[in-house]
């Protein structure tokens, strides 16, 4: 009987830093299994942001660089301008392109640059260590709001789909989930959908995941996918926002 | 070639093409916009990469994008842009990538002035962002000079993998004057396969590259900071540029001056001659490394009396100075900012004034 399930070659051998019940791995794996498909890994350059996946250049086999906080799309534009052969894909979390980032985002966005950004949303800043990010939802505990987000103070959560879908230049903008297996099969599509139209040079490809934080929501990994599921979800709705002609 | 009549704006954008770089990113800002205008306009000619960035902050992260691949890559700005831009080349330092930067420098601090100024010295020689580094900085003394370095820093940038700038003023990017492009600067672009991002199929290897400057181990940061530093000290031994002038004589004063001022003291020093006093001068072309030996030198001459830092600035190179005559002579500062740039009869009113106290 032949081999039915390994680990794409676009994912190294390294063991990762994350931490138990953290969901980067599925979106790891989920763009690792896509480069593979589409059999593109010699030719696709991923980068890195400033978070917890920081390090992500040592979980992927392809060529990589590592962006300052919330620069990642700058540096995407770049790249795929004076190399448009290339196949870019960036990385980045919510406090990396919702908060410091947000011009950057936005403005590569709108000029339609043709890579792909894989948005890893658990409304919360990570690596620092918890504290509130604009996609925390009222009400939520961080270590910056210690008493949950006040949102007469901070405003209300930022939806990117939403906002990027209001630009007028073609894009694929699509929200998915990583918080059960119905929820990632879609995001797997979705990612694919968003390499495919880069690799047909269509437009600006945007994929947000709804993910998990259990070391800074303070719960356990299955506390926090049902968190997820009963307080993102319905502030967070997932599917399609937009799609090239 | 033919010279021909061009904005020095203009002429660094073309300098640009002319040395292979094809690929320009840029945010306006005055007193250098025109490049920008040029090479909208003629990039496209040459199937070349044109992209106005949102803010002087993306722009320095698309350089280091384009620059991570290893192609040549450039944009211009002046000084409040070179503020923003700041973060991205101290990236680019710490990941060491090859990018040419030209600071088109307008009076400060904050929007300060749109005139030309030389107050981004300390900015450009002493690190505008964070951390241990340095870029390599040429200072132009006119149109011509301002094309040829232009064309000469990206095989530096190569040489070095980091970045280097042409530190010009507000004058030499609005003036215009005869200029030719010197075929002989070209160089081949070097082999960046052993660490650009540029794909492995591209490279044929099955090794991937990563271009980063996060290094958490603090052995491995200080190394890294060593072999950085190592480079800094090759640039001292190998890419010192300065220019003598009336230095074959029994000068009594030295002043030191670049760019912009320089030309006004060379016309003092004409006019002083003319007198019967011989002055000499020292023109760094380069700022970092700076040509501390020649100024130390010059300075030791027995007939000289006193050093002046000529500066369009309230002193900054002053302080090189000092550090490169290391007290053998008196070292002052005389300059104008704001705009104003001082008169060949300013500075010779400055320079009597000297020698008459050191009578």
């Amino acid at each position: 009987m032949g081999k039915t399930f390994s680990k794409p070659e676009a994912l190294s051998d390294a063991h990762t830093h994350y931490c138990p019940g953290c969901t980067h791995g599925i979106a790891h794996r989920l763009v690792a299994e896509v480069i593979d498909e589409l059999g593109i890994r010699g030719r696709t350059v991923g980068i890195a942001p400033v978070g917890c996946a920081v390090m992500a250049y040592n979980y992927f086999s392809c060529d990589f660089q590592e962006a300052a906080h919330g620069r990642a799309p700058a540096m995407a534009t770049g790249m795929k301008r004076v190399r448009p052969d290339l196949m870019v894909f960036t990385y980045q979390g919510d406090g990396d392109l919702a908060s410091i980032g947000m011009g950057e985002i936005v403005h590569a966005a709108n000029r339609g640059e043709k890579f792909t950004t894989i948005f890893i949303n658990n409304a919360i800043y990570g690596m620092t260590g918890g504290q509130m990010a604009p996609t925390t939802m009222p009400g939520q505990r961080a270590t910056t709001a210690p008493a949950g987000r006040d949102v007469e103070q901070t405003g209300m959560p930022i939806r990117m789909c939403e906002l990027l879908s209001s630009l007028a230049t073609p894009g694929y903008i699509a929200r998915q989930a990583l918080l059960r297996p119905k929820y990632i099969n879609k995001a797997k599509k979705s990612i694919k959908q968003a390499f495919e139209y880069q690799m047909a040079h269509k437009c600006f490809t945007f994929v947000e995941l709804v993910s998990t934080c259990p070391t800074n929501w303070g719960m356990t990994p299955l506390d926090s996918l049902k968190w997820a599921e009963d307080t993102l979800l319905p502030y967070y709705p997932l599917g399609e926002f937009k799609k090239p002609e | 070639m033919a010279k021909v009549l061009m904005k020095g704006n203009e002429a660094i954008g073309e300098a640009a093409i002319r040395a292979g770089c094809l690929n320009y990113f840029a945010y306006p800002i005055t007193p250098q916009s025109e490049v920008a205008e040029y090479l909208s306009k003629r990039l496209p000619e040459v199937n070349g990469v044109f992209v106005q960035g949102e803010s002087e902050v993306a722009v320095g992260y698309m350089i280091f994008g384009a620059a991570a691949c290893g192609e040549r890559v450039m944009t211009t700005s002046s000084s409040p842009g070179v503020s923003l831009m700041s973060e991205a080349i101290s990236y680019i330092a710490g990941a060491r990538c090859p990018a040419v930067f030209v600071n088109i420098v307008r009076g400060g601090p904050g929007l300060g002035g749109i005139l030309p100024s030389q107050g981004d010295y300390f900015q450009a020689t002493k690190g505008g962002g964070h951390g241990d580094y340095h870029m390599l900085v040429m200072a132009p003394d006119g149109v011509q000079e301002a094309v040829e370095m232009t064309m000469k820093a990206f095989p530096l940038a190569e040489k070095y993998r980091g970045p280097v700038m042409i530190l010009g003023d507000g004058l030499i990017g609005q003036m215009m004057e005869p200029v030719e492009f010197p075929d002989d600067l070209y160089v081949e672009p070097t082999n960046k396969d052993d660490w650009a991002t540029n794909g492995m199929e591209r490279r044929g290897s099955s090794t991937k590259n990563i271009v980063k400057s996060l290094y958490l181990d603090p052995a491995t940061l200080n190394n890294h900071n060593l072999l950085l530093k190592s480079q800094y000290e090759q640039m001292k031994r190998e890419e010192v540029r300065f220019e003598s002038y009336n230095t074959d004589t029994d000068y009594e004063l030295l002043i030191v001056s670049y760019g912009t001022m320089s030309r006004v003291c060379k016309t003092a020093i004409d006019n002083l001659k003319a007198e019967g006093l011989e002055i000499g001068m020292v023109r760094p072309q380069t700022l970092f490394p700076f040509p501390e030996k020649a100024i130390h030198d010059a300075a030791a001459k027995e007939s000289c009396k006193h050093v002046v830092s000529i500066e369009m600035s309230m002193g900054q190179m002053v302080e090189d100075v000092e550090r490169s005559v290391k007290g053998k002579k008196e070292v002052t500062w005389f300059g104008q900012c704001g705009g104003e740039v001082p008169t060949p009869e300013a500075v010779m009113e400055h320079i009597q004034t000297l020698l008459n106290q050191n009578q």
